[in-house]
């Protein structure tokens, strides 16, 4: 068995093909940018959850440092509880502070973490207890509409 | 009037049961083939020489392809999104569309008419001359000789095809979008990296191009050994190969699509 031309061409349709993997991973996929090796999950109830999905990014100080994992409904509480995991590399203190927001007007939504002044850090499988649930368009114009009302009778 | 009758039962009862007797046919050959697969990876070098001829001479219409549907979706994406004033989005369009579905399945379809139909043909020629006959006298297994190469070359192959084949779109989109109407740059590529991820997306598409590469060589090979060895039955063979492959390859990606991005 010996080396032919043909081989030459079959090892670069090989490399080629390899390399246009590459480059989906690299350049139009987020391997590069976002590669957890190691992570720990975390867990929060919010009271709504608006839009959030699925893999919507965890981030603190707009630096993404995790994904959502999935969303449940807990029938016990009757709140959204959200399962998430964050980087090994990224440490939150204990009274870390989760909120659902949106990435400009109409963007995707994801959750931001505040950290908080606590000692303790949290450890995989806790449970983030303060949140602030999704601002919901529907229930910010009703209110603001409720309070232009009530601002109308007090003047009568 | 009830002759006619009987003998309308009669005939579909026939095509179905020959329906399902080719089936049972087909099954057992997908399963020789992989049972007989040793002698291709052992002799690896047969294999190659059928990468060469499915895969390495598909390159052309696969770039070329590749670099005008990215072309075209950088165009009508264009159009369509500056209506809401998110050409930015625009990376993120022609990316997702190919790596997820049009990539896969349109090098797929490719592949059939281009290397499929070649395959069924060359086999059922092979038949029809009785060169296969004539292997197995000489006591050489036609399936691990000339079908089981067959088989792991178009699977091998079809997952690069495919890849390249969203590479050059994505770069088409590039093209038209950022060079020709001037979509921000560094908008168009950090948009696209922020919502295509490696693993849901990218992976899913290089999985789907697997069950294809399976599912197309499959039917080709089987269709050229199944052959009628005539002329007629060969060119009947051929293009039952580009029809059922093409039917195939949408049926299985709605179902893949289904259970990968739904999580059904």
């Amino acid at each position: 068995m010996e080396r032919k031309t043909l081989d030459l061409w079959v090892g670069l349709f090989v490399v080629a093909g390899l390399a246009a993997v590459l480059v989906l991973a690299m350049k139009v996929g987020n391997l590069s940018t976002f590669n957890m090796s190691e992570s720990y999950a975390l867990q929060a109830d919010f009271d709504n959850i608006g839009g959030l999905k699925a893999r919507a990014p965890v981030k603190s100080a707009g630096v993404v440092v995790g994904r959502v994992t999935g969303i449940t409904f807990d029938n016990a509480s009757y709140r959204a509880r959200v399962s998430m995991v964050v980087d090994k590399r990224y440490q939150f203190p204990k009274d870390t502070f989760a909120k659902i927001l949106t990435a400009g007007l109409l963007g995707e939504q994801y959750i931001g973490l505040d950290p908080g002044g606590d000692e303790v850090n949290l450890k995989s499988g806790d449970k983030i207890a303060k949140t602030q649930p999704a601002v919901v368009l529907e229930s910010l114009i009703s209110s603001f509409m409720f309070d232009k009302a009530a601002d109308g009778e007090a003047k009568k | 009037m009830l002759e006619r009758a009987i003998e309308g039962i009669r005939g579909t009862g026939h095509r179905v049961v020959n329906g399902v007797w080719r089936l049972g046919f087909a099954s057992r050959f997908f399963l020789a083939t992989l049972l007989h697969s040793g002698m291709s990876f052992r002799r690896f070098q047969l294999t190659i020489k059928e990468i060469y001829f499915s895969g390495v001479l598909s390159l052309i219409i696969i770039l070329v392809s590749g670099l005008f549907v990215g072309m075209v979706l950088g165009l009508q994406g264009y159009e369509t999104l500056q209506k809401y004033g998110s050409e930015s989005a625009l990376g993120t369009l022609v990316a997702l569309s190919l790596v997820r579905e049009l990539g896969p399945v349109l090098a797929a379809l490719l592949f059939a008419s281009r290397a499929g139909s070649a395959i069924t043909a060359e086999i059922g020629l092979m038949k029809a001359t009785e060169q296969i006959s004539a292997m197995e006298m000489m006591a050489v297994d036609p399936i691990a000789r000339v079908v089981a190469p067959r088989f792991w070359a178009g699977v091998i192959s079809m997952p690069l095809l495919a890849a390249m084949f969203s590479a050059t779109g994505v770069f088409g989109g590039y093209l038209i979008g950022v060079v020709l109407i001037g979509v921000d740059e560094g908008q168009f590529w950090s948009q696209m990296q922020a919502a295509v991820d490696f693993r849901q997306d990218v992976m899913n598409g290089v999985i789907k191009s697997c069950v294809f590469g399976v599912a197309i060589t499959a039917i080709a090979l089987f269709e050229g050994y199944d052959a009628p060895p005539t002329a007629e039955g060969v060119s009947h063979a051929t293009t039952r190969t580009v029809v059922t492959s093409a039917l195939a390859v949408l049926a299985l990606d709605f179902i893949l699509t289904a259970f990968m991005f739904r999580g059904l």
